[in-house]
């Protein structure tokens, strides 16, 4: 917590800490930051043990649905989503992977139908370990985690 | 929410095994008109003459009326109707829908919209469950059971749609499989991975003749030029999978040929009037399995 301060505190609002530090500007783009009114800081390459470089932000007055939150699961499994209420944080939402992921990535089967009508994507997770995979409901075909297009917010 | 038939996946080896048996009823009466006040719609956004066929007489057997098109070159879909609208409209018809179309996944969202029933007839090289019942119901028929056969599957594995199928269902009955395809259209991992999850014993071979004395079904499929990214490769392996009757000696008495159809030359003509010889028949058991899923589908609104 005391690497956070490279980062100015806010009052109230989410901090996300531990993003990989070149998933940054994919999690702002997820997560439609860049069109955002609410005051936004965001600090990279900073030092970390976990990750090596990992980036934080810290958006204030500003609370997330658990929709957006699996969004960044897909980039950023371990990061961590703190709720600060005057300058405490008073909850912490660990992120994992969601058995369903509805919307967010795209199927990497070119002839999937999801690819060539209005069908909103729903993909099975699967995994392992540090890894996964997701099976396309439609299509029955794998994503694997290399081929991962997020389908963006903004 | 109307049952559907989309995928092989979605079967239980109860709910095959079930299935099987109705077709069976069905072969054994198949002057069943149950279904005189239904509309069963065959909607076909590629053409395939075979199975648009095979379904229509299925239908007509059991008394329906059946309405639909055979491709889609005169339908508003060329206009760029949506998938979504074509199947809102023809559900408010029909009390089946049959579809074909050359997307993957389209038979699941098509289910996913209809009010009405929706079974699957070839969504792209993903699914055609319908043929995989069908050969699951020659198998039974021949050999008497599904369990612990030897199966050869010959020829394209890695494109193979109705070999993949056929893996996924046969899992439930500890097959033994012996997998022969020339090294280019070799069986993908994921099938390798999922036969070595569920404990099914499998050899892969590259020479067909060797490699079916002891197997109690061969299951031939087509290897296809296009496959190939070498020519040189398809001129080289092309007639390495093409059954002849003199590779039938040493086979076991009740050994079964099966072949999805249209074959090309990967059974030689004189192999047609050898007992082995099932795909014909196999093709005509499509009617009665078809027959079963249909009145299922029919029955469990
Ligand atoms: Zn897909």
């Amino acid at each position: 917590m005391e690497k956070q301060l490279k980062v100015s505190a806010i009052k109230d609002g989410t901090v996300l800490d531990h993003i990989p530090a070149n998933q940054l500007f994919r999690v702002i783009d997820i997560l439609g930051l860049n069109n955002s009114c609410n005051q936004i800081t965001f600090g990279t390459n900073l030092e970390s043990k976990l990750l090596g470089k990992k980036a934080i932000i810290k958006i204030s007055d500003k609370y997330f649905e658990d929709a957006d939150i699996n969004r960044i699961a897909l980039i950023a499994p371990q990061a961590k989503i703190n709720i600060i209420h005057d300058f405490e944080v008073v909850e912490k939402r660990v992120i994992s992977i969601p058995a369903k992921i509805k919307g967010i990535a795209k199927c990497m089967n070119p002839a999937c139908i999801t690819n060539h009508q209005p069908v909103e994507t729903l993909f099975y997770t699967k995994t392992e370990g540090e890894n996964f995979k997701l099976k396309c409901h439609y299509c029955e075909k794998v994503t694997e985690k290399t081929n991962l297009k997020i389908i963006s917010n903004s | 929410m109307p049952k559907h038939l989309i995928s092989i996946h979605d079967f239980s080896k109860e709910e095959i095994l079930k299935t099987l048996q109705k077709a069976a009823e069905f072969e054994e009466n198949y002057r069943q008109p149950l279904f005189t006040d239904k509309v069963i719609a065959t909607i076909f956004f590629e053409p395939s003459t075979r199975t648009r066929l095979s379904f229509e007489t299925a239908s007509n057997r059991l008394g329906a009326r059946v309405i639909g098109f055979s491709d889609s070159d005169n339908t508003s879909v060329k206009k760029g109707e949506t998938l979504k609208d074509t199947i809102k409209m023809v559900s408010n018809y029909a009390d089946l829908i049959i579809m074909r179309h050359p997307l993957e996944g389209s038979a699941r969202y098509a289910s996913e919209i209809s009010d009405v029933p929706v079974i699957n007839a070839g969504d792209g090289s993903n699914q055609h469950p319908t043929q995989t019942l069908l050969d699951l119901y020659s198998i039974l028929k021949t050999q008497g059971t599904l369990e612990n056969l030897n199966i050869s599957v010959v020829g394209d594995l890695k494109y193979g749609r109705t070999v993949h199928s056929l893996i996924y269902a046969m899992s439930h009955f500890n097959p033994t499989f012996n997998f022969i395809s020339p090294e280019e259209l070799r069986l993908t991992d994921e099938y390798r991975d999922f036969m070595y999850d569920n404990n099914i014993k499998f050899t892969e071979n590259q020479l067909l003749k060797e490699n079916i004395e002891n197997a109690d079904i061969v299951y031939m499929t087509r290897v296809q030029r296009e496959r190939f990214t070498d020519a040189l490769e398809y001129e080289k392996v092309k007639n390495c999978y093409s059954l002849d009757i003199s590779m039938l000696a040493n086979c076991k008495e009740n050994m079964k040929i099966l072949h999805p159809l249209p074959r090309v030359n990967e059974i030689a003509q004189n192999v047609d009037n050898s007992k082995h010889a099932y795909y014909f028949e196999q093709a005509e058991n499509g009617v009665y399995a078809r027959m079963a899923i249909i009145s299922n589908l029919l029955t469990a609104q």
